[in-house]
């Protein structure tokens, strides 16, 4: 396009809209505009602790039993109390804890925490639930279906009866009952600025003693033995050149007296073994066939609930190959219906992917999930 | 010269004339592949001659036939021809890197997108982490944006909302400022005990580039902010968790905050929030907002999950400390540190990194005796306000058991606590800003390991 004919069109727009002044700023012409009032409502979506933003609806107890089996047990359990996939949601709040607002589980330096021990603003609950819930489908979840789910969370968790009707216009009342509503303070030099009235000195004051400093150098914790290759081998995780190898923790330490000795051959073979993935054998069509696959449950959301070789919530995807070999048909519509019963009380849902997608992924299981 | 122009004369053409493109390739990997073959097994004799005799720390002796045969048989690289130009249109790191990589902690979360991944701070130097191995830290997954598609707005209590497209935020007056970035929950495994072994898992949550933007304050001009009764700037990101941070209006004031496009010399990296994100100097990561779609202006803070549920610190009174954004003072030694083993006694340069949200580094002390005794390190320029220093000590290791650590002060006065102090007013069960003074216990037989004392 002639740059004649973008001006010309851009003045047409500009006069269609009504927009001429909108345009950019005396500083800055011609960068930026107006966002139009339907722009700013699909995105201005976050609802504020005084529930400045909180859109209208109600929803049910019942109702939000109902979205919850559905679209968010799997994840959180029955109860919002599984810890499989994310940190529990539910329990360790009490009625007393309702009456004085501090949840006092969380004075016990043996507890957990759930979110509803720690959220002491309702909006909070609200606003996350409705911008980033469920997990696989983000911003699916109606006005009111957020309200249901929100009610049955509250429900769970002993703040509202059995048959509450959560809406915009009892919020505020249900907020005076959050059990952890008076557990935050910001007394602390932590914010950048003054608007929290916090305190501008650090709450620890160590000092810059360079001689005979007052110390005791006693070692009171340390990795025990059997966690020595619990993140892999470190030889592998450092570099092969240098003042310093990694220790091989696929093997028991080395003796005292010897430094190096028990890296400087194991570190030839990290090199061999690079060497070897760079110039080794082509990789063979069925391993890239499972690489694909792979891809293809990542992508599709499969691995939030199944791990490779573990359980999640979901069975391992190698315990499905091996109880299913060959049953690519049934696996692919067991992937597109979903089921429950078959390997414990938490129901998959039917997966939206395509047939294409479901037929590779359980051709895939069914001829052993090879990695 | 083309093939046809040499068929005349007597002089003997070299065999790779005779062969195609792809037969020259060949030929050079195959001499390539088996002249490793070659150093393999030469270094594994080099290496099994030099265990026995350790006497002197000599970390390369001559060895019996009178000299290296590194030195004495020249290798391919110095009598061949190299690759060409272009080989490789966005280059990569040497293959004999390829240990150098971020990872995850095994068992610290369940799923892949709601997770981390530390950077290797044992291998990196100085105070850049190459955009390939900044830490991440996805709370729903990552995606790569097209550009040409984003869109940021700005509302609130502003004159008239706005919206701007990449091509135009990049027209505006652009800044490029080295910053840090650290998660607020870096370090968060070892507030009760030594839970991981190397400085990739105890500090790897912390990265440092050159970030290039626009200043947030240019664009909240542009829509007419109301500077003075809208004390609180939202931020939100575009993807699945559209995450949310209350930004305090004065570090907006102040120039500092940035809507940054780019990431040391090239575009944010996907993982990092390509095309946009928020960079918020000295803050914790959580409120560098990744893929920012937009900032709305209020005069109250919003409470958002990630400031509500997570990223709260727990106090042994059993309160929240709340909108803790701030990353203190802290520094940690690289090398020699955690599941590295020093190859011999003898000298070493011991080397890290020291940084604080409140401004800079003024200096750092390193111990090597569990703290009694402190000697000054060098610190190396750029000394850069809520970026990374670079700091280096001599040190000559005499083979017997040694605790290092490091100490920083910045230039507010404050330094690194210990344990001990961070403990006596915060317990164990903050999560959030552990700064604490990090140990690492050198070993007689060479191998360190991540210690705490008491």
């Amino acid at each position: 396009m002639s740059s004649c004919r973008k001006v010309l069109l851009t003045l047409t727009l500009m006069a269609v809209a009504g927009l001429a002044g909108a345009q950019g700023s005396a500083k800055y012409p011609g960068v930026g505009r107006d966002a139009t009032p339907k722009e700013v409502a699909a995105w201005d979506i976050d609802v504020r602790p005084d529930f400045k933003g909180l859109p209208a609806g109600s929803g049910t107890v019942a109702k939000g039993q109902d979205v919850w089996e559905a679209k968010c047990a799997q994840c959180h359990g029955i109860f919002g109390e599984s810890n499989e996939v994310f940190n529990p949601l539910i329990g360790g709040t009490s009625a007393d804890d309702i009456k004085t607002g501090r949840v006092a589980k969380l004075k016990d330096p043996e507890g957990g925490r759930t979110t509803f021990m720690k959220v002491a603003t309702l909006s909070t609950v609200w606003d996350y639930i409705n911008r980033a819930m469920p997990w696989t489908a983000p911003k699916s979840l109606t006005t009111d279906e957020v309200y249901s789910v929100t009610a049955f969370l509250l429900n769970l968790a002993g703040v509202v009866p059995d048959n509450f009707t959560l809406s915009n216009k009892n919020m505020g009342e249900v907020q005076a009952r959050m059990p952890n509503r008076n557990g935050m303070q910001t007394r602390h030099d932590m914010w950048p600025g003054n608007e929290f009235g916090g305190t501008k000195k650090p709450d620890t004051a160590n000092v810059a003693c360079m001689k005979n400093c007052s110390t005791e150098p006693t070692v009171a914790s340390f990795l025990p033995d059997f966690a020595r290759d619990a993140h892999g081998n470190l030889l592998e995780q450092n570099r092969t050149v240098g003042p310093q190898r990694g220790a091989d923790t696929s093997k028991p330490e080395g003796k005292a007296g010897s430094p190096g000795a028990a890296t400087a051959a194991p570190m030839v073979v990290a090199q061999a073994t690079t060497d070897a993935k760079t110039t080794g054998a082509k990789p063979d069509a069925a391993a890239t066939d499972g690489k694909a696959a792979l891809a293809l449950a990542n992508k599709n959301g499969c691995m939030v609930c199944h791990g490779l070789g573990n359980k999640i919530v979901g069975p391992a995807l190698t315990d499905i190959a091996k109880k299913y070999p060959g049953k690519a048909d049934y696996l692919a519509g067991k992937i597109k219906s979903g089921g429950s019963g078959l390997w414990g009380p938490i129901p998959m849902p039917p997966q939206t992917l395509s047939d294409a997608d479901a037929r590779t992924i359980a051709a895939w299981l069914a001829s052993g999930a090879a990695k | 010269m083309k093939q046809q122009d040499i068929t005349s004369g007597r002089v003997q053409k070299a065999p790779e004339n005779f062969l195609s493109k792809d037969g020259i390739k060949t030929v050079f990997a195959e001499a390539r592949g088996g002249r490793r073959d070659f150093i393999r097994s030469a270094f594994a004799a080099v290496a099994a001659g030099a265990a026995a005799p350790l006497a002197m720390a000599q970390g390369n002796p001559v060895p019996p036939e009178g000299g290296d045969p590194f030195i004495l048989e020249l290798p391919e690289h110095a009598k061949g021809l190299g690759l060409g130009v272009a080989t490789d249109g966005y280059g990569k790191p040497s293959k004999f890197e390829s240990n150098v990589q971020r990872r995850q902690s095994p068992g610290l979360t369940q799923t892949t997108q709601a997770s981390v991944s530390f950077a290797p701070l044992q291998s990196l130097f100085g105070i850049v982490t190459p955009s390939g191995l900044h830490f991440e830290r996805h709370h729903q997954g990552w995606w790569d944006i097209d550009p040409s598609k984003h869109r940021f707005m700005v509302n609130g209590m502003v004159k008239a909302a706005k919206v701007f497209t990449m091509d135009e935020i990049m027209r505006l007056p652009s800044v490029s400022r080295f910053h840090f970035i650290e998660c607020g929950a870096n370090t968060a495994a070892e507030w009760g005990n030594v839970a991981v072994p190397t400085v990739q898992y105890t500090h790897g949550m912390i990265s440092c580039s050159e970030f290039t933007g626009v200043p947030l304050i240019t664009l909240l001009e542009l829509a007419g902010a109301d500077l003075k009764n809208g004390k609180f700037v939202l931020a939100e990101g575009g993807e699945g968790s559209s995450m949310t941070r209350t930004i305090p209006m004065s570090l907006i004031l102040s120039g500092e905050v940035i809507v940054a496009y780019g990431q040391n010399g090239e575009m944010l990296r996907p993982e990092n929030g390509y095309p946009l994100r928020l960079v918020v100097p000295g803050v914790q990561g959580v409120s560098w907002v990744k893929y920012l779609r937009r900032v709305e202006v209020g005069d109250k803070p919003y409470a958002t999950k990630d400031e509500a549920i997570h990223y709260i610190d727990l106090q042994p009174d059993g309160m929240h400390r709340q909108y803790t954004n701030l990353q203190e003072c802290k520094s940690v030694v690289t090398t020699p540190s955690g599941g590295q083993v020093l190859l011999d006694k003898g000298f070493y340069n011991i080397t890290g990194l020291a940084w604080s949200g409140k401004g800079k580094i003024r200096k750092v002390d390193v111990s090597v005796d569990g703290g009694r005794n402190w000697r000054p390190a060098r610190l190396e320029t750029p000394v850069m306000s809520k970026a990374l220093s670079r700091f280096n000590i001599d040190w000559v290791w005499d083979g017997k058991p040694a605790l290092i650590q490091s100490r920083a002060t910045d230039d507010t006065g404050f330094v690194q606590p210990t344990y001990k102090q961070l403990r006596a007013v915060r317990g164990t069960r903050s999560i959030y800003h552990n700064n604490a003074i990090q140990s690492w216990l050198v070993q007689e037989n060479g191998e360190i390991k991540n210690v705490q004392l008491s």
